[in-house]
């Protein structure tokens, strides 16, 4: 369970978003401009917004009328942006590393693996970071972002780009982290096509403001036709 | 050719690249990741030494360095000597002088590494000194190579600097820009063209080694 009350102004635009992530899978579903990217980095801790608070599984991560903002790395929060952000001078292996340096070798070494495993990249694990295709990157930042076990798992447009086949397979390899119930995942996306079929809660956001809260295929249903002519 | 000259400048070009390397990249840093109002402050005093003449900076450095000021004294009491007229003054002339020409590259280097890449290390835990270690230094080799060849060759061809807080003391801060001047006023012109020609050969080289990592570097990233 996660409580969110953000309110955080930049400029002319101000986010003002409160909800609860009460399932394993929240999507943040509205079109380019409403606040969505803004909101992730915010509660990843990329950004300290004007007031608010988060509350994940007991712990809190920001109040800001505490005076209270945990960092970045310590709020155990993974966060895969568009672009998968791969450390260029490192091998795969090395950046699904990066993060849990704690480990000991052996158990560092497994954990990567594993991970690897998980996102259908053992043969990748050696290739330098630049050599990799736009999916490849994709699969080594969700294994780079998951390798230390966080509480949450933020998604910010992660299918972007990529050819349908690629996408599925992700999808499908994100979706048995539920099935397994080891992260709670928050997916941002303005892709009806894409998040239609997600067992999800979804969160509509429009010009910063939470315009709507449930079950993914009932708070969507107005936008069906928009969905079917995408599809056509 | 006077070889103690060409040692002494080598030796004091070599610390010189050193000590900046230790004070140069964790200031380079906070320039380049503070938000604070005094950076402009700051940028502004580390970039001086540019634009003052050398000999302005020698002789503020001589009177502080000199038994005149109290850190005189206090670094004469704990050295042993005066820090002026020695080679650890001319250390700490030459560092002032060339500060520019460490932090300014890396400063340029370390603020052109992609932020989404600071971000990642951030949310994997990295704190300030490993996303420093792991992830800024690995990537901006270029203005490391840039920062050290600039420091090492600049300090090579002081003169200023070093002549109002060294003198020309042989063995101890006399150094070929120095021993140049000294072979000119001699009118040892044959002297003074051999002694100018390895100042050349030492910038030359520096340059030659900075453009073909450059150019390594461009062939790596395809």
């Amino acid at each position: 369970m996660a409580d969110i009350a953000i309110r955080h102004r930049q400029g002319r635009f101000t986010l003002d978003a409160a909800f609860s992530l009460t399932q394993p899978w929240t999507v943040i579903f509205g079109p380019s401009g409403a606040g969505k990217t803004t909101l992730l980095r915010i509660l990843a801790g990329l950004v300290e917004p004007t007031s608010g608070r988060v509350h994940l599984g007991g712990r809190t991560l920001l109040d800001t009328a505490a005076n209270l903002s945990v960092p970045a790395g310590k709020r155990s929060i993974g966060f895969v942006t568009q672009q998968p952000a791969l450390f260029p001078h490192f091998t795969a292996r090395q950046n699904v590393a990066f993060g849990i340096r704690h480990l000991d070798c052996d158990q560092r070494a497994a954990r990567v693996d594993e991970m690897l495993r998980l996102f259908g990249a053992e043969s990748l694990a050696d290739q330098p970071a630049p050599q990799l295709s736009g999916g490849e990157r994709k699969r080594i930042a969700l294994a780079r972002a998951l390798a230390p076990a966080p509480d949450l798992l933020l998604l910010d447009e992660p299918l972007a780009g990529l050819d349908d086949a690629s996408a599925r397979d992700i999808l499908a390899r994100l979706l048995s982290l539920q099935v397994s119930g080891q992260v709670r995942v928050v997916y941002v996306s303005h892709d009806l096509a894409e998040i239609w079929r997600l067992p999800a809660e979804v969160v509509c956001l429009e010009t910063g403001r939470v315009t709507a809260v449930g079950p993914l295929q009932q708070v969507l249903a107005p936008h069906r036709d928009q969905l079917l002519q995408q599809l056509r | 050719m006077d070889l103690q000259a060409l040692g002494l400048t080598l030796r004091l070009a070599a610390t010189t690249t050193v000590v900046l390397f230790a004070l140069g990249i964790p200031l380079a840093y906070w320039l380049a990741s503070t938000r604070t109002r005094v950076r402009p402050l700051v940028e502004a005093i580390t970039t001086l030494p540019i634009l003052l003449p050398p000999t302005v900076l020698g002789f503020y450095l001589l009177i502080l360095l000199g038994p005149r000021t109290a850190f005189g004294r206090v670094t004469a009491h704990l050295l042993g000597h005066p820090l002026a007229f020695s080679f650890s003054g001319l250390v700490v002339g030459s560092v002032l002088y060339s500060l520019p020409f460490a932090v300014q590259p890396l400063a340029a280097g370390f603020r052109s590494v992609d932020t989404a890449l600071l971000e990642q290390a951030r949310l994997l835990g990295a704190g300030r000194f490993r996303t420093l270690t792991s992830v800024l230094l690995p990537l901006s080799t270029h203005s490391l190579v840039a920062a050290a060849a600039l420091c090492f060759t600049h300090t090579v061809g002081e003169f200023g600097v070093v002549l109002m807080i060294g003198g020309d003391i042989p063995g101890a801060t006399r150094t070929l820009s120095i021993a140049i001047y000294d072979q000119v006023q001699e009118f040892s012109y044959a002297a003074a063209n051999r002694t100018s020609l390895v100042l050349i050969g030492v910038a030359v080289l520096a340059l030659v080694l900075l453009y073909a990592h450059r150019s390594t570097e461009e062939a790596s990233r395809g």
